[in-house]
């Protein structure tokens, strides 16, 4: 597998030295001509959303007024570990990716959001900072916005509001933040991963960057592996990869795999004996009506109770709405209550035909994407745990009920359990 | 020009008056939030839906006026 973010990655903060020793410096090019780069690299979004870079370097820059580059490094994704890795591993490559952004749009302020959990983090970037000499003439500032921990924390629109207004809630996209976004002015939000890509795409440039991946999404992408593999860890892959080549790559399973979730809670599972179709890359995921998202492959053992799991996410995911809009608040709220009824046997015959049907009436209704995700969620574990979930309908819980703690999930403002 | 309704789900209150007015487009959910119709405002309906928007108490519904969009010819879809 290729390593590129993480070529030589050590225990400890790249110290500035090692970065360029192992990268180069930072070249310095014309704005132009970096974001001609990004356009022909391909590049798309590795937060979650896969939205291609070079439409929203385009809309900053066509917007009037001077912008705001944001390096969103506040994940709320209790499954994902990249963006505390990137931030306090490899602190110089996400700056590099951010001054790169900052000069393609003409940017003088760039803001690193970090979660306010994530000190350690946070402190490594800060002291990174002071010792970027691009940052001593004053001309790009850059700084570390502390963000509230919770799963919509690192939403785009979310950020910006915390940035303004002190809260931290996605806000209806009218119009867009690469538009009016920090002061009303053109902000540009780019997920952590994103920046460290453009730091080296901005050195080695876009046909270098292409040569990994597949044509539709060239590229390598971090994915946190987790679950019951013996190494989970942080890994670089080429897209298209194989899911069962990363599998081995993370020691394999350690116990006989029930099922896979990509992507997240915002994801979706699929069926362990679907793993050897699988291969790693949003274009090649989306007929398995499965997605990347944030770089997350979890590993749920046969031993694990899906339902017990998928209904205490579902619960979970419903009190990480930020309670704005009316189809999220009751929707995901009703999807919870029925698959804990279905988990304790207590539900009617149309239970799961009720979930469906409130995950189609979630979706697509909010502010944000986040009752999207969770419909994604709920409707892959309808799909794939069909035969469990009418077992418990019918039967009541199962013994490894009890057991559903294997899907780490936080209290807002609290540690990952 | 096509006009569409559109909702701003954060102001939405699910008052409802928007799908009494039009219910050729809007219906309730369960929970009486409004579901709009994918589709642009027929010319016949478009007094009709202004009246939903200018009725919504809490201006949350608004008419997007597009530009009528050519369709691509078959050969240049890839």
């Amino acid at each position: 597998m290729a390593a590129r973010l993480l070529h030589r990655v050590q225990a400890g903060p790249t110290t500035l030295e090692d970065h360029v020793c192992t990268h180069g410096p930072l070249p310095a090019h014309r704005p132009t001509a970096v974001a001609a780069e990004i356009e022909r690299s391909g590049l798309r979004g590795r937060g979650g959303g896969a939205f291609p870079l070079a439409r929203k370097l385009a809309a900053v820059r066509r917007a009037r007024g001077r912008p705001t580059v944001i390096v969103n490094g506040c994940e709320g994704e209790p499954l994902s570990s990249k963006d505390g890795l990137l931030l306090s591993l490899l602190p110089h490559l996400v700056i590099d990716g951010a001054l790169s952004l900052a000069s393609a749009v003409g940017a003088p302020e760039i803001l690193i959001a970090v979660d306010e959990l994530e000190v350690r983090a946070g402190e490594t970037v800060e002291r990174a900072l002071r010792q970027r000499p691009e940052l001593r003439d004053g001309r790009t500032t850059a700084q570390i916005v502390w963000t509230p921990t919770g799963y919509l924390g690192g939403q785009e629109t979310a950020i910006v509001q915390w940035c303004e207004q002190g809260v931290a809630k996605p806000r209806f996209e009218s119009p867009r933040v690469t538009e009016r976004g920090i002061g009303r002015r053109p902000t540009l939000v780019s997920n952590a991963e994103t920046a460290a890509h453009v730091a080296l795409i901005a050195r080695h440039g876009a046909a270098w960057f292409r040569q990994a991946g597949t044509d539709n999404d060239p590229g390598t992408a971090l994915v946190t592996v987790c679950g019951a593999v013996a190494a989970p860890a942080v890994y670089e892959v080429d897209h298209g990869l194989a899911l069962n080549v990363l599998l081995a790559d993370a020691g394999g399973c350690t116990e006989p795999p029930r099922a896979f979730l990509l992507g997240g809670y915002g994801g979706g599972w699929i069926d362990a004996s679907d793993a050897e179709v699988v291969r790693l890359s949003p274009r090649e995921l989306a007929p398995l009506r499965a997605r990347l998202g944030p770089g997350i492959l979890y590993v749920l053992p046969d031993s694990a109770c899906p339902v017990a799991e998928t209904a205490r996410v579902a619960g979970w995911l419903a009190d990480q709405s930020s309670g704005q809009c009316g189809p999220c608040v009751n929707g995901l709220a009703a999807i919870a209550n029925e698959l804990e009824r279905v988990r304790s046997g207590s539900a009617g015959r149309q239970a799961l035909a009720d979930v469906l049907r409130w995950c189609g009436l979630a979706a697509g209704r909010g502010a944000c994407a986040h009752p999207d995700g969770a419909a994604s969620f709920v409707t892959s574990a309808v799909r794939v745990f069909r035969d469990e979930l009418s077992d418990h309908a019918r039967h009541g819980p199962c013994d490894a009920c009890q057991w559903a703690t294997a899907l780490p999930i936080y209290d807002r403002g609290a540690a990952i359990a | 020009m096509t006009q569409r309704i559109e909702v701003d789900p954060i102001a939405c209150e699910a008052h409802g008056m928007c799908a009494e007015l039009l219910p050729e487009l809007i219906e309730l959910d369960d929970w009486g939030y409004p579901v709009i119709a994918d589709v642009d405002v027929p010319r016949r309906l478009r007094p009709l839906a202004r009246r939903a928007v200018s009725v919504c108490p809490t201006l949350a519904l608004r008419l997007r006026v597009t530009a009528a969009v050519k369709p691509v010819s078959p050969s240049r879809r890839h």
